[in-house]
């Protein structure tokens, strides 16, 4: 690659010699050897660097991960079961412009969904009204019936917020997926910027990169905004579902940064309808849970019986206005594959805007026109079962063979409500560090909202990035690892 | 501090000072019968057993059930005790997470039957050494506030237990009320004794290298300087408990009782009434410890919740 004029450094020619652009955006170069402007500090970095240190430093920061015991535990597996998060050592960059047209569209459509979560749990106006189907509602399995009529503090539904973004050729983000239940992978976005100011200090300095450090700070003030209203002083607990759940790290993580206990389901017990944890010092009641259990198992009494998990009682008391949970139960609702087609629907319902950001355009197979259509072009479409998340139950078309193609079409058509298609998308690509070269790789963006008083969006997030060569799957338990993502001043 | 936090540091300290004591007592052990008569070997792998709290039926073995007990009794106790602290992990400075989970990969790699068999005594130092480390460590890098007292609290209840049962089987075994001399493999006996407690150059400074039974007694139940004394661990199992007492505001006047009879039976008995019967001063001791204990987990941690609201 070269432009006119321009000699190439031979350094230039092994060290970005596997770069190469193709339809999908890249957020690095506009065009051949051309970067983009914010990008020309990194890659002048890049060029200047002798790989025995871009290979020194990669180490530097993999002893930092491990020795803060930045890990995540894999399932299935007997033995070994924490394992370092990968990463990659070269920043994801984000312009102010992108940014503020990012933190508009989120914040947009998280008050819409709140909106939409309070109205299906009441009224169910936008059933009424059409907007979306009510069987869509009611058949997800992710509605709680218990939630009807039950006013949550501050009418906030959805406190903590992970959405995936992906970038298009066209350059403009597109939302994939909204997490509303228990999103998890900021402690990486924290731990990971630490890691990186000790590893890329100039870089920092030149680049101008906003801070996220307060996140755990703006997190605890947006629980405390959402406290029982006599409760002027509340203690705020974190509930793990314990050491063997894969986020562990990230629940102890955020439970220190914020100074709150962090506890499990066993520490908790409910009497009169209020909440207390078990403390040497005898009962002390708690006010809000930021809970990192999944609704079906928070409580045996009101979900699942043979959860031991959760605490028995806790829904009560919830429902009594004793205790906030955040996020709030039956959330899940809206973050349903099949549900996430009418989202911006749902913007233009309770808002009355047209979406600052797109969605990617979503067939849903229980509408037996859009089936059809699906069905007819198997090979070109990515299917997903709307239940599993973590990139499992997925037939990406263009790479399927034949036989899973009618595997997909047998379980669609026994399950439609089930599945979802979605073209193949070309996800953008960012310059990875690998083996001592600079190579393209498919990455997403998972930005952190919360939702308190109002909604709150640290500049910055998680890049996710398919570390495997032409991979379009960034879950890190598909192989994918993570970058570090800095927003410019 | 939440209940099951300081469950898990006491049991955490508790399994650390067990591993440490069955690996103190087995190396003795392997090393004293190595220049004694044949004969007389089922009688002390059986005492070896008893000490470490098996009570198994005496036959077949002797030595080949105390050595398995041994590897069973430190490997487990020392995964016990990484249990525990995993579980709180971001209570205990990580220093200590770090000695404590090398002391499991460690004691993982040399516990296996035939690496133990073939090099006990690798396992046994590694052991032994260890755990001074992680104490250490953890003296010098955590707060010193309740969840250390808790630490505090586990390592010496099972030093006091351990130490109390000890010295009770061997005088059983050993002790004498005549003032003959005692003859080379009794002095080697008792030496054991002393060195299980990690106590021998202790006594030597106190007493001189004149062993005797009376004064091996009163060094290992009632001298107040010596950290592997029974009256040391009272007195710092007190202390703890006091400070945490403070620390929670609350009224365990049982425990207190309880504690303060310990003490005074350890300060205030004549030596010459304990050793008319040593067996049952022991048994008090421990029975004391055991309600103690008990006291712990009714006041701090598995207290009834309808008490705890009326309070």
């Amino acid at each position: 690659m070269g432009t006119p004029g321009f000699e190439i450094p031979p350094l230039l020619k092994t060290r970005f010699q596997n770069y190469w652009l193709d339809g999908s955006f890249d957020e690095m170069f506009e065009a051949e050897g051309v970067p983009r402007p914010h990008y020309r500090a990194l890659y002048e970095m890049l060029l200047s660097l002798p790989v025995e240190e871009m290979r020194r430093r990669k180490q530097a920061a993999d002893i930092s991960f491990l020795h803060q015991g930045i890990t995540f535990t894999v399932y299935g597996r007997e033995e070994g079961t924490e394992r370092i998060f990968p990463h990659d050592l070269l920043p994801r960059i984000i312009t102010s412009a992108e940014w503020e047209t990012i933190e508009r569209g989120l914040t947009q459509r998280i008050t819409a969904l709140n909106l939409f979560l309070r109205d299906i749990y009441h009224e169910g106006r936008s059933l009424k009204a059409g907007v979306v189907p009510s069987e869509m509602v009611y058949s997800c399995r992710h509605f709680r019936r218990q939630m009807r009529e039950f006013t949550v503090p501050k009418n906030i539904y959805i406190t903590v917020v992970g959405s995936d973004l992906v970038r298009l050729p066209d350059g403009s983000f597109a939302v994939l997926e909204d997490n509303l239940r228990v999103p998890s992978g900021v402690s990486y976005m924290l731990t990971s910027r630490t890691v990186m100011k000790r590893v890329f200090p100039e870089l920092f300095r030149m680049a101008g990169v906003r801070a996220i450090d307060h996140y755990s700070e703006t997190l605890l003030a947006t629980l405390r905004a959402l406290a029982p209203e006599d409760r002027p002083d509340p203690n705020i607990v974190l509930l793990t579902p314990g050491v063997f759940n894969s986020a562990y790290f990230e629940h102890a993580f955020l439970a220190r940064q914020m100074g709150i206990e962090l506890v499990e389901g066993r520490d908790l017990t409910v009497h009169d309808n209020i909440v207390y944890m078990r403390t040497t010092a005898g009962l002390r009641r708690v006010d809000v849970i930021y809970r990192r259990v999944d609704d079906d198992f928070i409580d045996p009494l009101a979900f699942r019986p043979d959860s031991s998990l959760g605490v028995a009682g806790l829904f009560n008391a919830y429902r009594s206005g004793n205790v906030t949970l955040a996020n709030a139960l039956g959330t899940g609702v809206a973050d349903d594959k099949a549900l996430y087609a009418y989202v911006p629907a749902i913007i233009r319902y309770f808002l009355g805007e047209e979406p600052i950001l797109n969605n990617v355009h979503t067939f849903v197979c229980s509408d037996p026109a859009q089936r059809q259509h699906v069905l007819s072009r198997l090979d070109q479409y990515v299917v997903k079962a709307v239940g599993e998340s973590g990139g499992y139950g997925m037939l990406i078309g263009p790479y399927s063979t034949a036989e899973e193609r009618e595997e997909f079409r047998a379980r669609i058509n026994a399950d439609p409500r089930n599945y979802i298609a979605q073209p193949t998308l070309a996800l953008s690509r960012a310059p990875c560090f690998l083996d001592g070269r600079v190579e393209p790789r498919h990455v997403d963006l998972r930005p952190y909202i919360l939702y308190g008083d109002r909604v709150r969006i640290v500049p910055g997030g998680l890049t996710r990035v398919a570390l495997k060569k032409g991979s379009l799957v960034v879950n890190s338990s598909q192989g994918g690892g993570s970058k570090d993502t800095w927003v410019l001043h | 501090m939440l209940s099951r936090v300081a469950d898990n540091l006491y049991w955490m300290s508790r399994y650390l000072e067990r591993a440490e004591h069955a690996a103190r007592i087995a190396g003795v052990h392997l090393n004293l019968m190595l220049e004694h008569e044949p004969a007389t070997q089922d009688r002390r792998w059986w005492r070896v057993l008893a000490a470490f709290g098996s009570s198994d039926e005496e036959e077949g073995d002797a030595f080949a059930a105390a050595q398995a007990y041994a590897l069973i009794q430190i490997v487990t106790s020392i995964a016990a005790a990484r249990e525990n602290a995993r579980q709180v992990r971001e209570q205990i400075s990580s220093e200590m997470w770090e000695q404590l989970n090398r002391l499991f990969h460690e004691s993982k790699r040399m516990g296996t039957p035939e690496f133990w068999g073939a090099q006990p005594h690798d396992l046994l130092f590694t052991v032994t050494q260890s755990a001074h480390l992680v104490q250490g460590v953890t003296d010098s890098t955590m707060i010193h506030g309740e969840g250390w007292q808790f630490i505090q609290m586990g390592r010496f209840m099972e030093r006091v237990q351990a130490t109390a049962r000890l010295i009770d089987l061997h005088f059983a075994e050993f002790f004498r009320p005549s003032t003959e001399a005692m003859n080379a493999s009794e002095h080697m006996e008792w030496i054991g004794l002393l060195r299980s407690c990690t106590a021998f150059e202790a006594y030597c400074k106190v007493y001189t290298a004149d062993l005797r039974p009376e004064r091996v007694a009163e060094f290992l139940l009632l001298n107040a300087e010596f950290p592997h004394s029974v009256r040391f661990a009272v007195d710092q199992l007190r202390k703890s408990l006091g400070a945490v007492h403070e620390a929670t505001a609350r009224k365990p006047d049982r425990l207190d009782k309880l504690a303060g009879r310990l003490t005074a039976a350890l300060s205030y008995t004549p030596l010459e009434e304990i050793m008319s019967n040593l067996h049952e001063f022991s048994l008090s001791i421990r029975r004391l410890c055991g309600n103690i204990h008990a006291g712990i987990y009714q006041v701090y941690i598995t207290y009834p919740i309808e008490a705890a609201l009326e309070g």
